[in-house]
């Protein structure tokens, strides 16, 4: 007796329902972003008088964490104490809620297009496990120098930098300054 | 006016739902960039691909354009957004650390947060990483505070430093914004492939677009004082006339020793009398300086009352109206002047000694034979020591605008 098998796809049909479902879908022209970007710092300036902004959302929940494990510590140290000393919920702010949408958006969008995937973007040269040693050591550079300038690229380049802040402007120059700089150096780590 | 109170407007939850959406469509523009992808923002620094040149500036025109023609057209009030105060040096410091940081790591905060988001391992590192040196900045901090708050220039925007109107830095920005992305095609061609799709044909529209909103912007010109005034003319006239916002000196007296205010004294007359008395610590400030102060007036904490004064009442009537266009708030006028103060806080014997028989309107009545400044009793009045009847006039206002905090 034959089993009757089940009526299949063509091949070529299958494989391009699998691509359409896979295949990350490309990303918008950069001066289209700048201009969604531009008007979504705008709406945000104009409705509620503040930029954007990401590393004092870090901030306030890193804060956070300290406060549960050592609340005492906390108080006693100036720059923690202004946001969580006390009954003070470092959370209760705004840019945190910032945070939290922007965790929330780049993962809908990125889930829209297609490009929701574990993986890691490196190198040619470079082997996976040195790419994430060097993307903790550059975030953790990164997010001293962001709190020493009061705010990261989001923050002060990006939105300060639209309302013609001197210091915004200042640090903008500093951060691709310093990554030029260093640039050359790390050619064969990123090329 | 924008900018809203939307924790009036809102609730507490209203306005924090507002701040999500915002980070939302951030954080979605920034993914549909591609800057989830460290390649992608690396790149940047080999004149490969200029993504990341071309997003952040033309974001930071087309806001910069929106937030001065809105505000030249008097639809937003530019004195209630927030301009990150400017310390330089630490800025400087932090900006170089970032750009190793970025080179290093292959993001930034924001971008870390969508790269980590889409589960990137090396975005997901980098959030880790950056938490850390938080971290680390909270902990080390205390030892270098100096030069945390060294060359506070406070908020200090480019066409103030410049000594130009708002417009024509608008407009230079705008000029020096697209000479970089022309110059940015140019070295894609040479270093990089040139992707067909980062240059459609409508960006020239849109930069020519860009250029005539900057010429608007510029001819327009941003709203002069006695145009501020203009717009809030009659409801803060009423406020005067129902003598709403005047207090008598011992509501201002009771304010003073109210540990939970902060209270600033704008005293608005001539050095001369200013010298001859003033209440102890009220701030000299001549009518013509006020509008240089208001930056520095709009950084205080949202818990200041401001009480201008004068003699009587003329000049600093005249001064809170300067204010009031400036949108500083929780503003007040002292009721009486120092005239009135000294009528009820100075002893008899000063007054016996020093009071005029005749004074003009907003003169000082009392004549001491030297200039006491605020070395006098009635300077720094004991409040126990008066039992005085008065309509407490002064309600904070919730700050409108930034909550003074920035980015965190």
């Amino acid at each position: 007796m034959t089993t009757q098998t089940p009526a299949r796809p063509l091949p070529r049909q299958a494989k391009m329902k699998d691509a359409n479902r896979r295949e990350a879908k490309p990303y918008i022209n950069p001066y289209l972003g700048g201009i969604l970007l531009g008007i979504v710092l705008f709406a945000a300036l104009f409705i509620t008088g503040n930029g954007l902004g990401a590393s004092g959302g870090i901030n306030r929940i890193v804060v956070f964490i300290q406060d549960l494990v050592a609340p005492s510590h906390v108080d006693r140290t100036a720059y923690l104490t202004s946001m969580a000393g006390g009954d003070l919920n470092p959370l209760d702010n705004w840019i945190v809620f910032i945070t939290l949408g922007t965790l929330l958006g780049g993962f809908v969008s990125g889930w829209v297009h297609n490009r929701v995937k574990i993986e890691t973007n490196r190198g040619p040269q470079v082997s996976v496990q040195l790419r994430w040693i060097m993307a903790f050591i550059g975030g953790a550079i990164m997010g001293y120098g962001a709190r020493l300038a009061r705010g990261c690229t989001s923050g002060q380049a990006l939105s300060g930098g639209s309302v013609l802040s001197v210091g915004s402007w200042a640090i903008m120059l500093a951060i691709f300054g310093g990554g030029y700089a260093l640039a050359y150096f790390l050619r064969r780590f990123w090329n | 006016m924008a900018p809203y109170a939307i924790t009036e407007l809102f609730g507490h939850w209203g306005a924090n739902a507002v701040y999500l959406l915002i980070g939302f469509a951030f954080g979605a523009v920034l993914e549909m960039s591609g800057f989830g992808n460290s390649m992608k923002l690396a790149a940047q620094f080999y004149f490969k691909e200029m993504t990341v040149l071309k997003v952040m500036f033309t974001a930071i025109v087309v806001a910069m354009l929106l937030v001065f023609f809105t505000s030249a057209a008097g639809l937003l009030d530019f004195n209630l957004v927030w301009v990150p105060p400017t310390y330089l040096w630490p800025g400087i410091a932090g900006g170089l650390l970032m750009g190793i940081g970025f080179i290093i790591g292959g993001f930034c905060p924001g971008t870390s947060l969508v790269s980590a988001a889409t589960l990137k391992v090396d975005g997901i590192f980098f959030v880790l990483g950056a938490s850390f040196g938080i971290f680390l900045f909270g902990e080390t901090i205390q030892y270098y505070e100096g030069f945390f708050n060294s060359s506070n220039m406070g908020r200090f925007t480019l066409p103030e430093m410049f000594g130009v109107d708002a417009g024509v830095v608008v407009l230079a920005v705008t000029l020096m914004a697209l000479f970089m992305f022309w110059g940015a095609e140019q070295l894609e061609r040479i270093f990089g492939k040139t992707d067909p799709k980062a240059a459609p044909r409508w960006r020239y529209g849109a930069a020519g677009a860009a250029l005539a909103v900057a010429l608007i912007v510029l001819v327009i010109g941003q709203p002069t004082a006695e145009q501020r005034w203009q717009r809030i003319a009659v409801e803060k006239q009423q406020l005067l006339d129902q003598r709403a916002v005047q207090i008598h000196p011992g509501e201002l007296l009771n304010l003073l020793g109210d540990p939970l205010l902060q209270v600033i004294m704008l005293d608005v007359r001539t050095e001369t009398d200013y010298n001859l008395f003033h209440i102890l610590d009220a701030r000299h400030a001549p009518v013509n300086s006020l509008s240089e102060a208001v930056p520095g007036l709009h950084g205080q904490p949202a818990n200041t009352v401001f009480v201008v004064m004068s003699n009587d009442e003329v000049a600093a009537t005249e001064a809170w109206k300067v204010l009031a266009a400036e949108s500083v708030p929780n503003i007040y006028i002292l009721e009486g002047g120092v005239n009135r103060w000294l009528d009820v806080f100075a002893n008899a014997e000063f007054k016996t000694a020093y009071q005029r028989t005749s004074a003009q309107p907003d003169q000082l009545r009392y004549v001491p034979g030297a200039a006491l400044g605020s070395r006098l009793p009635a300077a720094e009045p004991y409040e126990g020591q008066f039992e005085l009847e008065f309509i407490p006039k002064v309600q904070l206002e919730l700050k409108r605008g930034p909550s003074g905090g920035g980015c965190g």
